[in-house]
């Protein structure tokens, strides 16, 4: 306990000594997110010099072994940490595929030669990852996906299409699902492999979204290879690290649903364009009742990430969860930004001009309708509610 | 922040309500007191057992006699309860009678009626509603000093067990306008009491004052304080009770379409019925930790509890009416029968959500709560 104190203390000064003051604001848009990477693009020095200060500590990763680099914190320490960071407002140092996804695949099922080689340069924030996983004929039946690698002794040579891959044209790595054998049942031949994104043969193209935004790429792989040292865990084996990802995936897009340190709340954002009543109402009852309802619902819902949290700390966790708090998480950001342009009215209609900051609502409002698709559908997800959790068909 | 993990002394407790609910006040009691036209509307034997296992003192501080266990543990009675449609005294006395005394009476009145409230004695109630829909601002009742104490005039309505209660605290306004609580005996004076039998088949009553004799409660000016804290309690716990109802109205109805067949197969293998399974089941986990919040709350003097509270009320009897809903939907014909408990537990999920405020009260609340 004494530890702890001890430890929220050094945090705490830490932080007030590193943390550069323009970086304990939220991010306000993609430029102000830091993706490391061989070719960074770092918005500020701040952005730079707080990025690497927290790499230098392990601190992107504070969970990680440190002798794979990480922070080496223990579950306790890294809540302080959250707090301490949370308490200034600060902003992530690093957003990483790497650290959310495949770091943590790598530290359940990768050998230690592909620890050693991948997860110290994540947590630097050297280089850049990115998920191939769905395919044109495999979004919500991923299993059915069919890009093939064919064994050519000390190396796979893959052919096929990705889609949806989340910034492949800025990624320096792909960890990439490949049917390794197309004759047993479609969960039993797939294989999680890695491989370089400079590889011969790697194409990819940014895709033009309903919100203007390109963040996801169609890639293109032809005969492009991939060593054996690549592959992670045991071939054919694939799945069992795709649905521990996928898992990953689910709770990180969750969080969605929960309002960032520092963000206005929903109501705050409906005030400032309906107006408050001589009573301190909102001084719109039918919107006053919808974001009401919606406010009961985010409370109820960040309390129950948080409860689902603590009884799994506590060995009382309900498998599935995730699957839960994915459903629920992803409808109520969507509800939120519907509320927001309904308050914003014909200001959050506009698509371009300085005054409306180029169209930044409208963009985000599109942008969350992708939340209830990507990671397994809200569709996909009531079916695993219903199968692993109700026991139903 | 609230605590929202059972501890093992909690999780034991919550076993052991579960199996006494389950034993001996299951779905049949209630339907056995209501086919029976029973005159009390629950069995005092077994109101007799709960006080022995010390549900009915679980909320009294135990220099008064009871448990002290608090409002989670108390919590996990009303749930258990809330899944057995147990008829008992367990929420007019052991949460409304007892925290209104608790944290209104004086020492002399906490000492002559909280040790027998705890072994089962003396039954309370708590008079507040005037208007159909619950409206605690509304207080036309006139408490009018009269030699020692008051006498009452006026009317309130949606009385749980008020016609069983020994003593019944009211809400009246006195003749400066200030709300303060009081105390009636069963059988005094000028007190007219109407048993309704609500669609639940349990016990509201309509009181009449006509200048019935009356003590305060405590300290009077302290009252309205008290009103509104023991409204909150009675509201988190109607919300516990009515997340105990959710869970075994979902899952008697999830049992049931993973039996029943139709066009040969069993028809909780469609997705139209899995996927309103499913939404319902996540909408059931938000009132789990709604409730728990609440409660916490409460032990905790959290200074958010009223917001906690309107959210787990609001929450509650939302999902209460979806869950009740579609477990007779997904029923089907046999959903409409008597026969079936499923109709019984919409038919509690009704008055127990009206009760101190519905979801449209609490959701207004809320937003005020909120700052706007």
């Amino acid at each position: 306990m004494f530890d702890l104190e001890d430890f929220r203390a050094d945090t705490r000064a830490w932080l007030e000594e590193n943390c550069p003051a323009s970086m304990r604001e939220p991010a306000r848009e993609d430029a102000d997110r830091c993706w490391g990477g061989r070719n960074p693009q770092f918005k500020s020095e701040d952005q730079r010099l707080w990025m690497e200060r927290m790499a230098e500590r392990g601190w992107t990763a504070p969970e990680w072994p440190t002798e794979y680099g990480g922070g080496g914190l223990s579950k306790e320490q890294a809540k302080i940490l959250r707090e301490e960071m949370g308490r200034i407002h600060a902003r992530s140092p690093l957003d990483s595929f790497g650290i959310w996804m495949i770091g943590p695949a790598l530290l359940k099922y990768g050998s230690e030669a592909l620890k050693k080689q991948h997860l110290p340069p994540i947590v630097r924030g050297e280089i850049r990852w990115c998920q191939g996983y769905s395919e044109p004929g495999a979004g919500s039946d991923l299993a059915g996906l069919q890009t093939r690698a064919i064994d050519h002794g000390d190396h796979y040579i893959v052919n096929g299409q990705k889609i949806w891959t989340s910034y492949a044209n800025k990624a320096d790595w792909c960890f990439c699902l490949v049917r390794t054998d197309p004759d047993a049942k479609k969960q039993l031949g797939i294989s999680l492999v890695l491989f370089d994104m400079a590889t011969p043969g790697v194409e990819t193209r940014p895709i033009k979204l309903i919100s203007g935004a390109s963040p996801f790429c169609e890639t293109f792989l032809t005969d492009v290879r991939v060593e054996k040292s690549q592959l992670v865990g045991e071939e054919n084996k694939g799945w069992t690290y795709a649905k521990y990802l996928l898992t990953h995936e689910r709770e990180m897009i969750s969080g969605m649903g929960r309002t960032a340190s520092g963000d206005k709340a929903l109501w705050e954002l409906v005030a400032d364009a309906a107006g408050m009543d001589a009573d301190g109402k909102l001084d719109d009852p039918m919107l006053r009742t919808d974001v009401a309802r919606w406010d009961l619902d985010a409370m109820a819902f960040a309390l129950t990430s948080e409860r689902i949290n603590a009884e799994a700390k506590a060995g009382q966790g309900v498998g599935a969860a995730s699957a839960m708090l994915k459903y629920y998480g992803t409808e109520l950001n969507k509800r939120r930004y519907e509320l927001a342009i309904a308050a914003e009215g014909a200001d959050a209609m506009v698509w371009e001009g300085q005054a409306h900051k180029g169209g930044a609502l409208p963009r985000a409002w599109l942008r969350t309708k992708a939340n209830s698709i990507e990671g397994g559908t809200t569709e996909v997800q009531l079916n695993i509610i219903s199968k692993n959790i109700l026991g139903l068909g | 922040m609230v605590n929202l993990v059972l501890d093992d002394d909690a999780r034991m407790l919550k076993d052991s309500a579960e199996r006494f609910m389950a034993d001996k006040l299951p779905v049949k009691e209630l339907r056995r007191v209501r086919d029976a036209e029973d005159a009390d509307g629950f069995s005092r034997d077994a109101w007799a057992e709960m006080a022995a296992m010390g549900f009915a003192g679980a909320l009294i501080p135990e220099e008064f006699g009871g448990a002290g266990m608090g409002h989670v543990a108390m919590g996990l009675v009303m749930e258990a309860a809330g899944r057995n449609l147990s008829p008992s005294p367990l929420f007019a006395t052991a949460v409304l009678g007892v925290s209104a005394v608790t944290l209104a009476g004086s020492e002399a009145q906490k000492a002559d009626i909280l040790p027998r409230v705890a072994e089962g004695k003396l039954l309370l109630a708590l008079a507040v509603d005037e208007f159909r829909r619950h409206r605690p601002s509304q207080v036309d009742t006139e408490a009018t000093p009269a030699g020692d104490g008051y006498t009452l005039r006026g009317a309130k309505l949606n009385v749980a067990d008020g016609h069983v209660a020994d003593r019944i605290v009211v809400s009246a306004k006195t003749p400066d306008g200030a709300v303060g609580l009081f105390l009636v005996e069963s059988g005094a004076a000028g007190l007219e009491v109407e048993r309704t039998v609500m669609v639940d088949s349990r016990n509201a009553a309509i009181l009449r004052f006509e200048g019935t004799p009356a003590v305060a409660l405590g300290d009077v000016g302290a009252g309205a304080g008290a009103l509104a804290q023991v409204l909150d309690i009675g509201a988190a716990h109607l919300s516990a009770e009515l997340l105990g109802l959710s869970l075994e109205a979902f899952e008697r109805t999830v049992a049931y379409i993973n039996e029943r067949k139709q066009f040969g197969v069993i028809i909780g293998t469609f997705q139209s019925l899995q996927h309103r399974a499913a939404h319902l089941f996540a909408e059931i986990e938000l009132v789990k930790s709604a409730v728990l919040a609440a409660l916490s709350a409460l032990d905790e003097g959290s200074e958010r509890t009223p917001l906690l509270v309107s959210l787990a009320k609001a929450k509650a009897a939302q999902v209460a009416d979806l869950a009740t809903n579609e477990g007779i939907q997904m029923h089907g014909g046999v959903g409409m029968t008597d026969e079936y408990d499923i109709g019984l537990y919409m038919k509690r999920a009704r008055p127990a959500a009206q009760m101190l405020g519905d979801e449209r009260f609490h959701t207004d609340r809320f937003a005020t709560l909120r700052g706007y």
